[in-house]
């Protein structure tokens, strides 16, 4: 006999004859199937055949919202029968669709049903988040899926870097970038209650993976769901140049997400963001930010100080449009305007300043072309004289000295 | 060195040293105003390049470390502008002591030409064959004058430099006033070549100034005449014959006899010049480095 097997057998002979001594006493009403079931799994230290805890904290699970509800054991466990004890020891997996059919149904949709049905045996089911028997109300501030507590509940696997290397899970420990960004502080803080978690941008039971084009995490529907709360912004946006883009089908256009990121969103006036999203610029605009890094701005930037004009500086952040459209910051009418900005005296011969000349478009800046040809050849001609000079005078001053040195030897 | 160690120099006419460093004449060759503002320039230029190179190298990580060093964008910028403004003073000190005193003693002639001018005269052309010739072995080593004409590159080079760095580095210190007068490209034009030049002068100072007058064997470590304001007769005779022998024959070498380098003097170089001389070394090293 194993040890489990044992301590069953003389529960059990326990609770016999404990049902004996009450039926000859009292003619008691029969136990309610919970006391019965906890009759063994209320031992903290009960353990099935393969040493897995088959502990049930009684207290927790009557204050949880099943047990508030008088739900049996065997609701759940349906496979069990209570007047055959004790229950083999595989029991059949509980099935939550015989309640809550609706919710299984969504959850079979989403990411994490998908990668279940794909065969990845980590992916979150219904207990991984809601938990098994101490499961509450999403209100109930102690509830695992309650607002304040899912970017915990997300993060036992989406912050974890053993289960994010095991299950490969896309973006990597996305719950560390999202405590640290501004979303993640803002949890923390007074706005607490209405700043976004998780959920708030993913959903729930309806996660879906970002190329389906349902998910909120859509690239197409990214504006959208940031503008749920950003409403000024998007708006800005859809009217500027990216969003028109956007609207027009040029699904390439940068979103949101593209200069913000997703999860490590930081606040947009730190001297890091500042600095750090000309570069997100760059990467479609890349002869724009290699004439911006030939000028102070660009170089004041680059080294990490945010005081100098960024890009947005001058061209606006969401709003941004091409100097031909007379709204744009950077047209005509409004370039002095935007120069004053940061220099208050400026005039328009300063305005006249051209913050992306390239010195190698000798089409679009010939003299600026042909001052940095002359700079160059300067500079070649300077060092190419000096340097066989010295190389040859090194030469013979060094075999003048072994000479020499050779002589008075 | 001590005075006492060199006090029999009148003993020793012919101004050749006997070996034990005894007997050594030295001759003046800067003056006090001359070596005052050769320090401020070199501490100036430092000041300037080592401030200024973080933003023509800004993409590069060693960028980023040298301005926070330096006091950060706000502190290397404050220390960038008085470097220059002093540098402005020491520039046009130079150049007005210079006029009022040739001047003042009718030798303003001997200023513009000649062997004592600092304008390239015939000569240097063919000093510099003639030096070529003597790089490759093809004949003996010339016998310069009072400026050699490597002297003189360096000498016009800084008036070339002031004029473009100078000059385009006011435009950019002071954008809004200038911009009154001036169309908005000349001040892309001067951020180009403010740095452009910068470079070129940083580059030339830290390698090609110091191994010509500093690093080459004959001169290794550091040639101190330029913080002692007097060179030894010995050398003298063997790095500018030409002069030493006009020096001589014009009858101009007695007067032109000086005590030996004070301590102080040769302590300042030393340790001053040769702070400059390694902290120009490091930039090149960067400069190099962030080619590679």
């Amino acid at each position: 006999m194993r040890p489990a097997q044992t301590i069953r057998a003389i529960l059990l002979a326990g609770l016999a004859a404990a049902f004996a001594a009450q039926a000859a006493t009292t003619p008691a009403p029969a136990p309610s199937v919970t006391d019965t079931c906890l009759m063994c799994h209320a031992d903290k230290d009960a353990k099935g055949a393969a040493g897995n805890s088959i502990a049930v904290d009684g207290a927790k699970f009557a204050a949880s919202v099943h047990g508030e509800m008088k739900l049996k054991c065997t609701d759940c466990h349906a496979d069990v029968a209570v007047d055959k004890l004790p229950h083999p020891e595989k029991l059949k997996p509980v099935n939550c669709a015989t309640c809550h059919a609706k919710e299984v149904k969504e959850y079979t949709g989403t990411v994490h049903g998908q990668a279940r049905k794909g065969g990845n045996s980590i992916a979150a089911t219904c207990t991984d988040c809601h938990g098994k028997h101490d499961i509450l109300r999403s209100k109930d501030a102690a509830a695992r899926t309650n607002h304040a507590n899912i970017e915990a509940t997300c993060s036992t696997c989406h912050g974890n870097d053993t289960v994010v290397a095991k299950g490969k899970l896309p973006g990597g420990n996305i719950g560390g970038k999202f405590h640290d960004s501004i979303h993640g502080k803002a949890l923390i803080g007074a706005a607490k209650g209405s700043a976004p978690t998780c959920t708030n941008c993913h959903g729930a039971h309806s996660i879906q993976p970002k190329a389906d084009e349902n998910s909120r995490t859509n690239r197409a529907r990214i504006p959208d769901t940031c503008g749920a709360c950003h409403t000024s912004e998007r708006e800005a946006y859809v009217k500027g140049m990216h969003g028109k883009l956007r609207q027009d089908g040029v699904l390439a256009a940068p979103g949101c997400t593209d200069c913000h990121s997703a999860h490590g969103i930081q606040q947009h006036d730190t001297p890091l963001f500042q600095t750090e999203v000309i570069k997100e610029c760059g990467t479609c605009h890349a002869d724009y930010l290699a004439t911006y890094r030939d000028t102070f701005h660009g170089q004041v930037t680059a080294l990490g100080y945010s005081r100098m004009a960024t890009c947005a500086s001058c061209h606006g952040a969401h709003e941004v449009l091409p100097a031909s459209n007379p709204a744009s910051k950077v047209s005509k009418q409004n370039r002095l305007k935007t120069c004053q900005q940061c220099h208050a005296n400026a005039s328009a011969n300063f305005a006249s300043f051209d913050p992306h000349a390239n010195r190698h478009d000798k089409a679009r800046d010939p003299l600026f072309y042909w001052a940095a040809k002359f700079m160059e050849l300067l500079l070649f001609g300077v060092f190419a004289f000096f340097g066989i000079h010295t190389v040859f005078w090194l030469y013979r001053e060094v075999r003048e000295k072994l000479a020499s040195g050779k002589e008075r030897h | 060195m001590t005075a006492a160690t060199v006090t029999p120099a009148a003993a020793r006419p012919d101004g050749q040293a006997d070996g034990n460093g005894l007997a050594q004449r030295y001759v003046r060759r800067f003056t006090a105003t001359e070596r005052v503002l050769h320090s401020l320039l070199m501490l100036t230029f430092v000041g300037c390049a080592l401030t200024g190179l973080p933003l023509v190298f800004a993409d590069r990580p060693w960028a980023a470390t040298l301005a926070r060093i330096l006091g950060g964008f706000e502190g290397a910028g404050l220390i960038h502008r008085i470097c220059a403004a002093v540098m402005i003073v020491v520039f046009v000190t130079h150049v007005v002591v210079m006029f009022s005193k040739a001047l003042a003693g009718g030798r303003l002639m001997r200023l513009l030409w000649g062997p004592d001018s600092m304008v390239p005269q015939p000569q240097d052309a063919i000093d510099i064959y003639h030096n070529f010739l003597w790089f490759i072995g093809r004949g003996p080593r010339p016998q310069f004058d009072r400026w050699t004409y490597w002297e003189k590159f360096d000498y016009w080079a800084v008036f070339w430099g002031m004029m473009i760095i100078g000059g385009s580095g006011l435009l950019l210190w002071f954008p809004v006033f200038f911009a009154r007068i001036l169309p908005g490209w000349v001040f892309n034009i001067a951020a180009l070549v403010h740095g452009e030049e910068a470079l070129l002068a940083v580059g030339f100072i830290f390698t090609f100034h110091f191994f010509n007058g500093h690093l080459r064997p004959d001169k290794f470590p550091m040639d101190t005449v330029i913080f002692t304001g007097r060179v030894s007769e010995r050398e003298l005779k063997h790095e500018r014959a030409v002069e030493y022998a006009r020096m001589v024959k014009e009858g101009r070498f007695d007067a032109a006899l000086a005590p030996p380098p004070t301590q102080e003097s040769l302590v300042f170089g030393w340790i001053v010049g040769g702070a400059a001389l390694l902290l120009g070394i490091i930039a090149i090293v960067l400069i190099v480095y962030s080619f590679f």
